[in-house]
């Protein structure tokens, strides 16, 4: 299975979105020293893959690479959907998976008051699910 | 056109990891200003009239460590900043201020201020040291197995016991967390030499940065 230009171009975008949240992500830990709760490292794990598997599928362009990296976006937005939830207090932290260490519900880091790590994290897996999700439709090549 | 998209690719790759290097860069610099308007103002928190120190008073040169005794690679170093103090001997001050960041720290702090009330701090602080890999393991901290190791020390275990749960002591490792906190002990061992903190972590930097103070001021 081959991309058309329209296709290449969406898993490019998808592409540049997981780079930039990854690197991101390693910026806040490896630089900013904020060490990573085990919800982050869970969405690290449907991340971090996406970066490669995207550029994999890049070249030679394969629109099939979007039944691997879909399962993986979308796993991911469950994960975020599930961490904001907790933050903003709508989940009560005992119904959380963290152990002691750093707690999941903590705020490290907010743009403009209510953007955290793991609203990020949302915003960048659901526009890459959206985005590989549109890609599959028929009318795109 | 395959090789336009590759370009297209490379270029975005390049900039993203140079946009990665550049905000690193920015922020590490940015860090180490705002530590060291913290660390080399005149009243810096670095050391306490209550702090542990060792060496002469009169040394111009004063090496301040925040340290954690559950923390290996703290362990590891201890010999080492040893050794450097005996390489500049006089000219050097050894401070230590507890920065416990691993579960269970607390109470080895507790102990080794207890342990001090007897004179006993540092052989105190060998046997943790010694013992750690069995009490500060990082699947399953068992502080209280540090309680056997003690007698080594030539302690009497009932009075630190005792001793440990003075409100003075809590006060001490408060007091140090919080001075941490402002000075940006985020992981452990952190050096200060002379209020100018090693950023660049390492057995060679600790060296160099030390004789390079004592070069200077000697």
């Amino acid at each position: 299975m081959t991309a058309g230009r329209r296709t290449w171009s969406i898993l490019f975008i998808c592409w540049l979105l997981v780079t930039g949240a990854t690197l991101g992500s390693l910026f806040f830990s490896e630089i900013m020293e904020l060490p990573p709760c085990s919800l982050c490292w869970v969405q690290r794990i449907f991340m971090f893959p996406l970066a490669i598997i995207l550029l994999v599928g890049l070249f030679p362009p394969d629109g099939s690479v979007v039944r691997y990296a879909l399962p993986l976006a979308l796993c991911g937005v469950a994960t975020a959907v599930f961490h904001v939830l907790l933050q903003f207090g709508l989940i009560p932290e005992s119904a959380s998976p963290c152990q002691q260490g750093v707690s999941c519900a903590d705020v490290s880091l907010a743009l403009f008051g209510f953007v955290s790590i793991p609203v990020l994290s949302l915003a960048v897996f659901s526009a890459v699910a959206g985005l590989l999700y549109h890609s599959t439709r028929s009318g795109c090549q | 056109m395959p090789v336009s998209r590759l370009q297209i690719v490379i270029v975005a790759a390049a900039s993203m990891a140079l946009a990665f290097v550049l905000a690193a860069y920015i922020y590490s610099a940015q860090r180490e200003d705002a530590i060291r308007a913290v660390s080399e103002a005149e009243d810096s928190p670095l050391e306490r009239e209550y702090s542990v120190s060792e060496g002469p008073a009169d040394a111009r040169v004063v090496l301040v460590e925040f340290f954690d005794p559950a923390c290996e690679t703290c362990r590891e170093f201890h010999p080492y900043v040893k050794k450097l103090l005996a390489a500049h001997p006089g000219k050097v001050r050894l401070v230590l201020r507890y920065a416990p960041l691993h579960q269970g720290s607390d109470t080895m702090v507790l102990i080794l201020e207890a342990a001090r009330r007897q004179g006993r701090f540092w052989e105190t602080l060998e046997v943790m040291y010694a013992t750690q890999p069995q009490w500060a393991s990082h699947h399953q901290p068992r502080p209280e197995l540090i309680w056997q190791f003690l007698p080594d020390a030539g302690v009497d275990v009932e009075r630190i016991r005792k001793d440990m749960r003075d409100p003075d002591m809590m006060a001490v490792m408060h007091q140090d967390l919080a001075d941490g906190r402002v000075l940006g002990v985020r992981r452990t061992p952190q050096f200060f030499v002379n209020g100018k903190p090693l950023l660049s972590f390492g057995r060679r930097q600790l060296k160099s940065l030390l004789d390079s103070e004592v070069a200077a001021r000697y």
